[in-house]
């Protein structure tokens, strides 16, 4: 590979908004490598260890992404508008404690402490969402401080106990169904489905135009008559309902309310977003490619514990895909210049 | 820019990334036994799961169990939590070794009482699961303990402390571990029990949270210090928190008239008990509940037997300022069977 001496133009070759092509090109280009590399992870993992390719393992792998995977999908809206939410993890837990709270001590039914959380979420995600937009104030700084709030929040009211028996309704994703031989979780279901609702809201409706559109360049947005402010608030505040599913689907998946939980989750959805082709400039990615980011960190941990590597070699690795994910993107955007 | 381009660009970034993962692989697999041999179907496998991998003590768990799997012929894997309090990754870890084939589990759970369904769905699959250290809620959702008895572990520095004042009146600090977990629990209850006093005894003049880490230590004593100056005896859930009450101290030039007592007997913190920065520990032994735990293991593979209850892997009071009736053992001994 030889250094280009083209130098770096600074107009953006997605500054149209012309929409089919511009959406679909927006949608295939930056997720081919990550699949390829996916892919090729896997072909590495199935020659050097039995358990990997099966039909189980895969089920397994979706299972153990779920909850970081959705909300990853959070995540990706909020940086496709050039923003970033280090809260989501923080509010996830809270969400968390408190459907496990009210359900396990009566006060509610357990679908109404479902309907609770996600609503706590989403005021949390509304709640950052107008700070981001009505002072305004950098998002980093909003969900930063909005992280130490949920995180003290969830320890206050959880008071330091971890909930345990709950009723059925809450563990209801956490169940698994036969499909052939291999057992598949419903919340891996309900994930997969997100994924796809989400993609096809970016890719195919006006919301999701204008949110590539608001990532792009919020000023010509504002110009094209879209209506930055309400569509920044949405973004956030459905960011926030997803983390209260993603709330849900942390219970169900551990069968219990746990205050600790999710303490690294921010980092990790970023981490799934990046991997994804996802740029943090905003304005340029896709769901599809985040979901392949995260599996593609799934796939390692699942791959190297099978092989008997030590978790710590997993960490090195995602650090080294991370900073070289970003990189080649880097290197090939001025390439194709 | 052409599609030809934009592929060839996605192609060459997925070969990079690919390339590089298999070549990190490679060299660290190296350090891992048999990197990419597939494992025969007659080999024993063992699961050791701790709380993080980056704390000595549970570097020397592994060390441990490393050890006797080598000695018992058995392929060893481990994992571990991102941090402490990680339950989900330790989920994620227990799933994944049942997937491999393990015939047991090692755990030391991270939340004692959120690990439970994961133990349970893998000892309905046949694996055996013992917990080393620290106890599930309810005990007996996993087969076995193997751990020191961390009330006991209390009680003796609490004895000790109670005859190195000699009668005089005590101003006592606890720095702690956190809210609602056990090994913290416990090594507070059994000190006070030792020393004699209630909790919530008016000679308790301070309690503050360390999660075990020295620069909370540290703080968490300057500010005990703030409050009641006077202090003269400081109990520390282990020897990095005992460490930074040791600094705090120093600073304010106390450190020659504060009794500090501490538990774990890692080789930094028995050395400072010899240094006498600290007057005494209580030493516990991770290696011996490692290489305990993957023998039960490897006797279960081999004729179907299931350890069960638990198994006290001891605890020894190391001081080199012996006190009458309080049985001790210099730290001479205690750097000779210290780990970390």
């Amino acid at each position: 590979m030889t250094a280009t001496s083209t130098p770096p133009s600074t107009s953006s070759p997605y500054a149209g908004l012309k929409a089919p092509t511009t959406a679909r090109r927006l949608l295939t280009a930056p997720t081919t490598g990550p699949l390829v590399a996916l892919l090729l992870a896997c072909a590495f993992f199935s020659l050097s260890t039995d358990q990997f390719l099966t039909g189980g393992n895969f089920s397994l792998i979706v299972q153990q992404v779920m909850v970081v995977g959705t909300l990853a999908i959070g995540q990706t809206l909020i940086i496709l508008t050039a923003g970033i939410d280090l809260s989501c993890g923080a509010v996830m837990a809270f969400g968390s404690i408190v459907i496990a709270r009210m359900a396990a001590e009566g006060s509610l039914p357990p679908l109404a402490a479902i309907a609770l959380g996600l609503a706590v979420c989403g005021g949390f995600g509304l709640l950052n969402g107008a700070l981001v937009q009505k002072i305004p104030l950098p998002p980093f700084i909003v969900t930063l401080g909005m992280l130490n709030v949920a995180f003290a929040l969830t320890h206050i009211y959880s008071e330091e106990q971890t909930v345990t028996n709950l009723p059925g309704p809450l563990t209801a994703l956490g169940q698994t169904f036969p499909l052939g031989k291999t057992d598949i979780t419903y919340g891996s279901l309900v994930t997969i489905a997100l994924f796809l609702l989400l993609a096809y809201a970016l890719s195919s409706t006006g919301w999701g135009r204008h949110v590539y559109a608001l990532g792009n360049s919020p000023e010509a947005a504002r110009l094209n008559g879209i209506r930055t402010s309400r569509l920044t608030i949405g973004v956030y505040t459905v960011a926030g309902i997803l983390y209260g599913i993603a709330a849900l689907l942390l219970i169900s998946r551990t069968g219990v309310g746990d205050p600790q939980a999710g303490q690294t989750d921010n980092l990790d959805s970023i981490t799934a977003v990046v991997l994804g082709g996802t740029s943090l400039f905003g304005g340029r990615g896709s769901v599809l490619g985040t979901f392949i980011g995260v599996l593609i960190v799934g796939v390692f941990r699942n791959g190297l514990q099978l092989m008997g590597v030590a978790s710590i070699y997993q960490t090195l690795i995602t650090g080294v895909l991370v900073i070289l994910a970003v990189t080649v993107d880097q290197l090939s955007r001025k390439k194709a210049r | 820019m052409s599609r030809t381009t934009r592929l060839s660009s996605s192609l060459l970034r997925a070969a990079a990334c690919t390339g590089i993962a298999a070549l990190t692989l490679t060299a660290c697999g190296s350090g891992s036994g048999s990197g990419s041999a597939s494992s025969g179907s007659g080999e024993i496998k063992v699961g050791l799961i701790t709380k993080t991998d980056t704390n000595p003590f549970f570097v020397k768990m592994k060390e441990g169990a490393e050890k006797a799997a080598k000695a018992e012929g058995v392929k060893l894997m481990t994992a571990a939590g991102k941090f402490d309090g990680d339950n989900a990754g330790q989920v994620t870890a227990v799933e994944n070794m049942v997937a491999s084939g393990v015939k047991g589990i090692l755990i030391t759970p991270s939340d004692s009482k959120a690990i439970v369904p994961a133990i349970e769905k893998a000892k309905a699959k046949g694996v055996l699961v013992i917990a080393l250290d620290t106890p599930t809620e309810p005990e007996s959702a996993v087969d076995a303990l193997f751990a020191t008895d961390n009330l006991k572990a209390g009680e003796l520095i609490g004895e000790y402390a109670k005859a190195a004042m000699k009668g005089k009146p005590a101003k006592i600090a606890t720095l702690d571990l956190a809210p609602g977990v056990s090994v913290g629990v416990q090594r507070h209850n059994g000190f006070l029990k030792g020393f004699g006093v209630k909790d919530g005894d008016p000679s308790v003049v301070c309690s503050q949270d360390t999660g075990g880490d020295q620069a909370k230590g540290q703080t968490a004593m300057e500010n005990c210090l703030q409050k009641e100056p006077d202090i003269n005896v400081v109990y520390t859930i282990n020897e990095p928190a005992a460490l930074g009450a040791y600094t705090a101290l120093k600073a304010k030039g106390r450190e020659k008239d504060v009794l500090i007592v501490s538990v774990d007997g890692g080789c930094t913190g028995t050395q400072a008990v010899k240094d006498g920065k600290i007057a005494a520990t209580s030493q516990q032994y991770p290696l011996k509940m490692a290489s305990e735990g993957v023998k039960a293991v490897v006797t279960y593979a081999k004729d179907g037997k299931k350890a069960s209850g638990y198994t006290d892997t001891g605890v020894t009071l190391i001081t080199d300022k012996a006190q009458d009736g309080v049985t001790s053992k210099d730290t001479a001994y205690g750097l000779e069977n210290c780990w970390g």
